[in-house]
């Protein structure tokens, strides 16, 4: 009988890992070559900023002795490849894991919450076939990113065996952060929280181990650092202990190996304790009644994007912090980092270049929260929920503007946020804190008309093509960030093809004073934005909803 | 009496599919109107063509008698809507929700969400995640019936309700009926439809096919009637209106049309009538020859539209 039970619970893994595949034929090798893409990247980066031996030595010592620097990086030795991993690998190890934890939580709890667990559930499925079969489709993509990794470096010349170190060292992350979503599917009935919940602990994993690095001390060499006790706790520090290009610490998979299978029991028993559909946490109560400020189109996108922005509001502030903390130590900068600041911010002014270039990244990433809450308020017409309140008193004009005002009040707060928090920081180390703030602030406005246009592209988007609008936004987010030289300076591509993003026409300021052709430039970027706003608009005004059948 | 719904001529396409297609519907101030017919045959596309939701490709459409999409704003205030499929947001809860679509559409009032509430058996402080499909059906109807409105459109809305649940959905359309208020009633549940219904309309394939009282509808069809006699009966099968016939344990039965009827029983008297029991065809007969008799062609056009669409 018992036997019979352990059996029966994975019946049917093999045709739901098919259907994992089949559901995920699209996004699991686009990530997968955009991870690859990336560090083939920033290798290519750090190959031709450091031309010679002197310029290697010479930045691995300042990431190692810097502090602050060592938060985001682990020095480890002089090496090209080693400079790469101690610039990309906590990018390339967030991703991983990021890749991992959505796909688990897209084949498990995703599917209970839509109900499609039900339905097959029915058939002959076993209690763990479904997580089962994500976990086997999210562990095999990132056994599939270990070679392509791997290559990416070999193609820029670094060795074979570091190479392949690198590649386990960030799939590695990857593996453990499935069986984290694992858990995290386990406990709320929720997608959306089981995901922030898996993002937390990744967030944690990332601090701590920065933590550690920085809490660490150099040896004799001065390009090596010895991560302190909190670097040992966190998957991302075993991953940068790993030690790529640098003795390639190999025992350090047993870690992970005990872990990733320490999660998977946890959640296997989370599995078996819990009814289909409800989480092992228990669901909250609510009011019975809406607050004066929900029913209205404004306050109801408002109520449903809030924790969205929360989330971001605690996750920039906690960087800007960060960023302004370090701005003493950017003051000291030289060489080709201090070359790529100069180049990126427009002067030779250090802190200037610096405070400039961190704005623009700022500017990006309230850019990705623009288009993840104006996309997710557009699911609602393939989703459903428009249907009901379209059928209201509420015209679909009204509707659009209450979606895009709540999307560019929340930017605009956003970038404050980080302006604020950087300025704090900054003002803590450097002195000033009034002026830093005088400074950061309206420079962190600046990069509104450069969001405007993105969310004029998505709204232009869902008001033609309300099927494909989701796909056409993120895309075009996508280009608009690679396609900035921040990052396509390290791309061959010709001169034109980064003035495609509205990133780069936007002003270098506070490096570069505001003139009067800066502030022609910030109305033309508003213009475009209006016209491809109103294009969508009025389009989304004519046409048929698409709602479901 | 006026129309509080008229439609004439209404076609909507969904690529090559025709899925209105000349339907006609009137639905006349004050009553209760069933709106029938098989899955795909373009029930809740008129009804999203009536709230302008969709466009419509050709013919007219009036709403209380307001244009549908350019007055849309203006005519929501007047008229409340549970859609098919009820989509709410997972992380409101049912009162929320109940609050948001009622205030959105003008207000509701208080006293009456309170009893419908009560009446429902809805616990309001779920979140909707939380909600089974027929306590979800059950918010989208507090939603709507707590708003005193001119007109309500309920698209299959008692899918997913138990049996006590159907009773007091009955009575409160009965109620409202009594205020004078209009109803539009897409449904397969017939016994519903008898119950509630003043006139019926049965589309197939995105055109009227039938529409009047059930009387009308009953006049239209045939009764099947069967009879014991003390000797064989002769000549049946010549007389016109009559179809069917076939021998049972102790007599006959057959289907009559409905105006034969009296020459038939003139007839049969003749052969000594020892018993005789006349059925009118039942609301499931009449569907089922409207919906069997012609086989509907093509794809159900829904699904076209969205598979044209792209849809995932």
């Amino acid at each position: 009988m018992n036997r019979n039970l352990t059996g029966n619970a994975f019946a049917g893994t093999g045709i739901l890992t098919r259907l994992a595949l089949r559901r995920d034929r699209i996004s699991l090798p686009a990530w997968i070559l955009t991870l690859a893409a990336l560090l083939a990247g920033f290798t290519a980066m750090a190959v031709s900023a450091l031309p010679t031996d002197q310029d290697v030595i010479q930045e691995t010592e300042l990431m190692a002795g810097n502090p602050a620097l060592r938060l985001l990086g682990l020095a480890s030795g002089a090496s090209v490849g080693g400079y790469t991993m101690i610039r990309s690998y906590l990018t390339l190890a967030v991703l991983a894991a990021l890749m991992s934890l959505l796909a688990v939580t897209r084949h498990t709890r995703q599917n209970e919450e839509s109900g499609r667990t039900e339905l097959v559930g029915a058939a002959v499925v076993g209690r763990y076939a479904d997580l089962t079969a994500a976990l086997l489709v999210t562990v095999g993509a990132n056994l599939a990113l270990v070679p392509l990794l791997a290559l990416a470096m070999m193609v820029n010349g670094q060795p074979v065996a570091g190479s392949v170190t690198a590649g386990v060292s960030i799939a590695a992350v990857g593996i453990v952060f499935a069986a984290v979503a694992a858990i995290t599917a386990q406990l709320s009935a929720s997608t959306r929280t089981a995901n922030a919940l898996a993002g937390s602990a990744l967030g944690c994993a990332g601090l701590i181990g920065g933590v550690g690095n920085m809490l660490g001390r150099v040896d004799g060499s001065r390009m090596r650092v010895l991560s302190a006790w909190p670097a040992w706790l966190s998957p991302i520090g075993w991953g940068q202990q790993l030690r790529a290009f640098d003795g390639d610490n190999w025992w350090l998979l047993v870690p992970f190996a005990t872990l990733f299978a320490i999660l998977l029991v946890i959640a296997g028993r989370l599995a078996t304790r819990r009814d289909l559909g409800r989480g092992v946490l228990p669901e909250h109560r609510g009011r019975a009644q809406a607050a004066p400020g929900l029913p209205s189109p404004f306050g109801l996108i408002w109520r449903l994007q809030r924790p969205t922005f929360l989330g971001w509001a605690v996750g920039l502030s906690a960087v800007g912090l960060l960023f302004g903390a370090i701005s003493q130590e950017m003051t000291h900068l030289d060489g080709a980092a201090a070359g790529w600041y100069t180049r990126m911010g427009g002067t030779d002014r250090i802190a200037d270049a610096y405070r400039t270039s961190i704005l623009e990244m700022a500017g990006m990433a309230t850019a990705v929260y623009v288009v993840q809450v104006l996309v997710r308020c557009a699911a609602q017409e393939t989703e459903g929920p428009l249907e009901s309140v379209l059928s209201t008193a509420v015209g679909r004009f009204a509707w659009m503007v209450a979606d895009l005002g709540n999307a560019l009040l929340g930017a605009a707060g956003l970038l404050l946020i980080f302006a604020v928090s950087m300025g704090l920081a900054a003002g803590a180390v450097l002195g000033d804190t009034t002026g830093q703030l005088r400074v950061l602030l309206p420079a962190s406005l600046v990069q509104g008309p450069g969001i405007l246009v993105l969310a004029g592209v998505v709204i232009a988007a869902t008001g033609l093509r309300p099927r494909w609008g989701a796909a056409l936004s993120w895309s075009a987010l996508t280009l608009s960030i690679l396609l900035d030289p921040l990052f396509a300076g390290a791309l061959d591509v010709p001169g034109w093809v980064p003035d495609l993003s509205p990133f780069t026409h936007l002003p270098k300021v506070p490096a570069v004073p505001v003139s009067s052709g800066v502030l022609v430039t910030l109305a033309a970027l508003v213009v475009l934005a209006v016209a491809l706003s109103t294009a969508g608009l009025y389009c989304f005004q004519r046409r048929n909803l698409a709602l479901p059948a | 009496m006026t129309a509080a719904i008229s439609t004439s001529a209404l076609v909507k396409r969904f690529g090559t599919v025709r899925a209105l297609d000349d339907l006609d519907l009137t639905v006349r101030e004050g009553e209760v109107h069933g709106f029938l017919g098989p899955n795909g045959a373009g029930k809740t596309t008129t009804i999203r063509i009536l709230l302008g939701l969709l466009l419509r490709d050709g013919g007219e459409a009036t709403v209380l008698g307001q244009d549908p999409r350019r007055d849309a704003v203006t005519l929501h205030r007047r008229l409340a809507y549970v859609p098919g499929d009820v989509n709410l947001w997972p992380n409101l809860t049912g009162g929320e929700v109940i609050d948001v679509l009622g205030r959105l559409r003008g207000g509701l009032n208080p006293a009456r969400r309170r009893a419908l509430l009560e009446r429902f058996q809805l616990d309001p402080t779920k979140k909707c995640r939380a909600y089974s499909k027929g306590n979800r059906q059950k918010v989208a109807l507090v939603a709507a019936f707590a708003s005193e409105v001119e007109l309500y459109l309920l698209d299959e809305p008692t899918s997913g309700l138990d049996p006590l649940m159907e009773t007091a959905f009955q009575e409160v359309v009965q109620e409202i009926r009594a205020q004078g208020r209009t109803v539009l009633l897409s449904s397969h549940i017939l016994a519903e439809v008898e119950a509630l219904c003043d006139r019926v309309t049965i589309i197939r394939a995105g055109r009227a096919a039938e529409t009047g009282t059930l009387a009308e509808l009953r006049h239209l069809t045939r009764t099947t009637v069967k009879v014991q006699t003390a000797g064989p009966i002769g000549g049946l099968n010549d007389l016109p209106g009559v179809h069917d016939v076939r021998p049972e344990r102790s007599g006959l039965r057959f289907d009559v049309d409905a105006d034969a009827l009296n020459r038939v029983l003139q007839h049969l008297v003749q052969f000594d009538v020892s018993a005789l029991t006349c059925t009118p065809p039942s609301l499931e007969e009449l569907f089922r020859r409207h919906y069997t008799d012609h086989p509907s062609p093509g794809p159900d056009p829904a699904e076209t539209a969205s598979s044209l669409a792209g849809a995932r």
